[in-house]
């Protein structure tokens, strides 16, 4: 097909294909007829209505889409749902835990955040928990400081900051002052 | 009773938002749910000569691609299309005409089946335009500047007043002297979440829309009128919004492009904004100001003169309190407000966190520690000794402030008192070291607003208001108010907002939430507790027979007689006889005008900063800041510091690190992503301690609340400033401060 195009001489005008794409998320196999080019955020709000992973800026600028992949925090944004085949997906509707009594364990993290008001309108904060969860699994911050700057790919416009890392160095028992 | 009242309770959306179940505009899942995507103009001034969405048509899954070639009939007059917070003029409308008039207007919608194939089908659209000379520079047409049109919105945001004294002779005479000239960028609100509406399409085409908004009802009001659908059949609901900042006090495009598509094709339509767009619509204009002031030799104000240039589009006159907190703040008796607008070629400016309070502030006291300097004075001493219990623009006392308390608290707790006054003077290594403070001041504001509060048949208490929580804490301030008013624990207390159908209340911004709200959910449970102690009396054997009201309480889920807690009714018992039926209340609350008009009322905040600069690199880290507020009756001590811990870290973040670069040749702004437009991140923020200074204030509401929205924010600009002037000796006077300034 062709079109009189202002920017470039041709167009084609074609979808790509969709596939099959299986996902483990929150430990539940998933199935999806996916085309290449939905993203894995896109794949969890719009096609699995797990709107707790946000939107930000979609292009790997805030953070707010963190997911952890294999225990890793990514931007779910950035990724596309095919390169994720096969892979264990946790976002943030699955950090907490239903015990033999049906009663809903909140993960340490969320816990802390609710004590400690790390969030004020709350968008970015399913973000800001599991990219704290993802920095608690690489074990390299021994300090606030070490806290602040690995926790620097989740922007909080409410400025919650101070209590962020109120509420995740008390959960990884780091020192307030150091 | 005070069970709540003034108690840091956990919010009581946290659970919600911990776990991701809050569900924001976008976020609301329907069957055949159709994708809107947004085509944003290339130009900033001209017309749209042809679209080819032939393309674009062709694609499978694509149902439709809006502009103004194809869009409906829709109301004709400017007034249908004013929302709430429209300032005088006309209002822009989407997809009008041909014509472009800023850089980014949306020029189409295209909608499909998925948002996939819809953003794919509006890269094939080929537009082709027609370009017209604009003009987007505030500095290049400032001689343009004239007054602002006055309208509605200038009730709520006065002009300068007239002139009092003679400026010009006693400053020419004043022995000590500044003048200096402030220029700040545009900004932009950059809430983390971006503009979003999904519509359902209902049967009998009602309408049910989720959107990003401060307002509900206004949302509503909007798409009542544009679209000419009667009220009953336009609902809007909005429980959670992602950070607005004043960005959503006015419905956005999105809004109405998400109607109109949903309508033209029967179906539920959902339009999101991209990180792009979202510089696209209102922002804080850019300013320039003009700030002279005089003192005699011992160190009182006497003269001053605040003169503000702002921008506006060139449809509306957007206007912001600038230069009027000079005249709040200090006592001169000569002096000069004025402020002015240059229309340009750009989107009408929008309320963003403090507007005109943050920027006008921020310059007024740099100039007032420059002009401290020349005197040789201590900036605190200065300001003690020009201190004024007067509102004198309007010659009126403040119904409370504890300013004083605040200098004195904040300055103790940041060691003011250890400051060597001497720029450069102090050290850490390689790092300069400075110290600075300043003064803060916003409205204490209340407006009408109304209310429903019902004792349901399962004894718990069901409070509503069609108010917002942008991440304010109105759900939990609301809870722990109604709690306290009718005795109840809060788990039993459920506040309802975001909808349009229940008791209208303003959009939520000023800082007025607290003061509005609060007090008609006040009024409501006083009422509802009017009615149940009526029927607690008929009931058999009551001991209340022969009680009146004022000899009651409510405590632990029951009416009490204040003289023996012994004799009491359970709620529970009252409404188990009404019936098998609820008992609802519906009040109004309006703010008392006789007696708050005899009053300035005003929130004040002192804050001191630390500021530590690399001297080779230029960069700048704020090591420390104490704000000390007084805000009146703290409701919720840690709700009210997460935001002026906010508006600390926006303080932050304006001082240092925020601007909208336009290009002025294209005329767009050319930063617009979250990697380039700089905002705090975590690394960049230290040290941040909060101080709420007591003060009592009889006047102001029934709570005694005064908003802490915007208070936070306000001082924290000038005093890094000043700290910056104290580590490097340089008065840097265009914000932000970046590290090519310093070096």
């Amino acid at each position: 097909m062709q079109s009189t195009s202002i920017l470039s001489a041709e167009v084609t005008v074609a979808l790509p294909e969709k596939s099959l794409v299986t996902l483990t998320i929150n430990g539940e196999k998933k199935q999806l007829e996916l085309a290449p080019w939905t993203t894995l955020l896109d794949a969890l709000r719009e096609y699995l209505d797990l709107t707790g992973t946000k939107k930000g800026c979609d292009h790997g600028q805030c953070g707010a889409c963190t997911v952890l992949v294999d225990g890793k925090r990514i931007n779910s944004c950035l990724t596309l749902a095919v390169m994720k085949e096969g892979a264990s997906i946790t976002t943030i509707e699955g950090l907490a835990t239903v015990d033999e009594n049906a009663t809903v364990q909140l993960h340490p993290l969320q816990d802390a955040f609710i004590q400690h008001d790390a969030y004020q309108c709350g968008y970015c904060t399913p973000g800001q928990i599991c990219s704290a969860v993802g920095l608690m699994n690489e074990g390299r911050a021994k300090t606030t400081d070490d806290i602040r700057e690995l926790m620097s790919g989740n922007i909080c416009r409410c400025g919650a900051y101070p209590h962020i890392v109120d509420a995740i160095s008390e959960v990884m028992q780091i020192d307030k002052n150091s | 009773m005070t069970q709540y009242i003034g108690k840091p309770i956990n919010r009581v959306d946290g659970l919600d938002k911990v776990t991701g179940k809050a569900r924001y505009a976008a976020e609301f899942n329907v069957p055949e749910l159709a994708y809107g995507v947004v085509i944003s103009s290339a130009i900033t001034k001209g017309k749209i000569v042809r679209i080819d969405a032939s393309d674009a048509l062709s694609l499978e899954g694509v149902l439709q691609v809006f502009t103004h070639e194809n869009r409906p009939k829709l109301a004709w007059f400017d007034l249908s299309y004013k929302d709430q917070d429209a300032p005088p003029g006309s209002p822009f409308r989407p997809l009008h005409d041909e014509k472009i008039k800023y850089s980014g207007q949306p020029v189409a919608l295209v909608v499909a089946e998925t948002y996939e194939v819809a953003r794919y089908a509006a890269s094939l659209i080929q537009i082709e335009y027609e370009e017209e000379e604009h003009e987007t520079s505030l500095e290049a047409n400032k001689d343009r500047a004239r007054k602002p049109k006055s309208g509605l919105a200038s009730a709520l945001k006065p002009p300068p007043p007239k002139p009092r004294g003679d400026f010009e002779e006693v400053f020419n005479a004043a022995p000590v002297r500044t003048i200096s000239r402030y220029v700040h960028s545009v900004e932009h609100h950059n809430p983390m979440e971006m503009f979003a509406t999904t519509v359902v399409y209902e049967k009998k085409g009602k309408l049910t829309i989720y959107d990003k908004t401060q307002g509900a009802p206004n949302s509503q009001l909007y798409v009542s009128q544009v679209f000419n659908i009667p009220f009953r059949d336009v609902r809007v609901i909005s429980p959670y919004v992602g950070g607005a900042f004043g960005s959503a006090l006015r419905p956005q495009y999105q809004l109405f492009l998400a109607v109109l598509a949903a309508r033209e094709l029967k179906r539920s339509v959902r339009v999101s904004l991209t990180r792009q767009q979202m510089f696209t619509f209102g922002h804080r204009p850019a300013t320039n100001q003009t700030i002279a002031l005089g003192a005699n030799a011992d160190g009182e104000m006497t003269a001053m003169y605040h003169e503000a240039i702002s921008e506006t589009s060139r449809f509306e006159d957007y206007t912001e309190v600038v230069v009027n907190w000079s005249g709040m703040l200090y006592p001169p008796e000569n002096v000069i407000l004025d402020y002015k607008l240059v229309p340009l070629d750009v989107y009408t400016p929008l309320d963003m966190r403090a507007p005109g309070g943050v920027t006008g502030v921020s310059a007024l006291e740099c100039a007032v520690d420059e002009l401290a300097y020349k005197l040789g004075i201590d900036p605190l001493e200065f300001r003690l000794k020009n201190y004024t219990e007067r509102d004198m623009n309007e010659d009126l006392p403040y119904s409370s402030k504890e300013l004083r308390e605040c200098f004195r608290q904040g300055a103790e707790r940041f060691g003011w008192a250890k400051r060597n006054p001497e720029p450069r003077s102090m050290r850490n290594g390689s790092n300069l070291i400075g110290w600075g403070m300043a003064t803060g001041i916003w409205d204490a504001m209340q407006m009408p607003a109304r209310a429903e509060a019902v004792l349901m048949v399962n004894g718990k208490l069901r409070v509503s208001s069609a108010t917002a929580d942008i991440g304010t804490g109105t759900y939990t301030v609301m809870t722990q108010i109604a709690a306290d008013t009718l005795g109840m624990p809060v788990e039993d207390v459920l506040f309802k907002l975001g909808d349009t159908e229940l008791p209208l209340a303003p959009i939520q911004g000023g800082s007025w939430t607290v003061a509005t709200v609060g007090s008609a959910v006040k009024a409501v449970c006083e009422d509802l507790g009017k009615t149940l102690f009526k029927l607690a009396k008929k009931l058999p054997g009551s001991p209340f027979s022969k009680v009146d009201y004022q000899d009651v309480v409510f405590l632990d889920k029951s009416i009490q007689l204040k003289a023996d807690s012994a004799l009491r009714v359970s709620l529970q018992d009252v409404v188990d006889s009404n019936g098998g039926r609820a008992v609802r209340e519906t009040s109004t609350s309006l703010p008392n005008m006789l007696q708050q008009r005899k009053y300035a009322r005003s929130v004040h905040s002192a804050v001191f900063a630390e500021v530590q600069i690399d001297e080779e690199l230029g960069t700048v880290k704020v090591t420390r800041l104490v704000s000390a507020i007084a805000g009146g009756r703290i409701i919720n001590p840690k709700t009210a510091r997460s935001q002026i811990i906010g508006g600390m870290v926006w303080g932050i973040s304006k001082a240092l690190e925020e601007e909208s670069v336009m290009d002025h040749q294209v005329g767009r702004f050319m930063n617009h992503s979250l990697a380039e437009y700089h905002v705090a991140v975590n690394a960049d923020i230290h040290e941040l301690d909060v101080v709420f200074v007591e003060e009592d204030d009889t006047i102001v509401n029934p709570l005694g609340a005064k908003g802490l929205g915007e208070i936070g924010i306000v001082g924290v600009p000038a005093a890094i400033s000043n700290a910056v002037f104290h580590a490097t000796g340089k008065r840097i006077r265009e914000l932000p401060i970046t590290l090519d300034k310093l070096l």
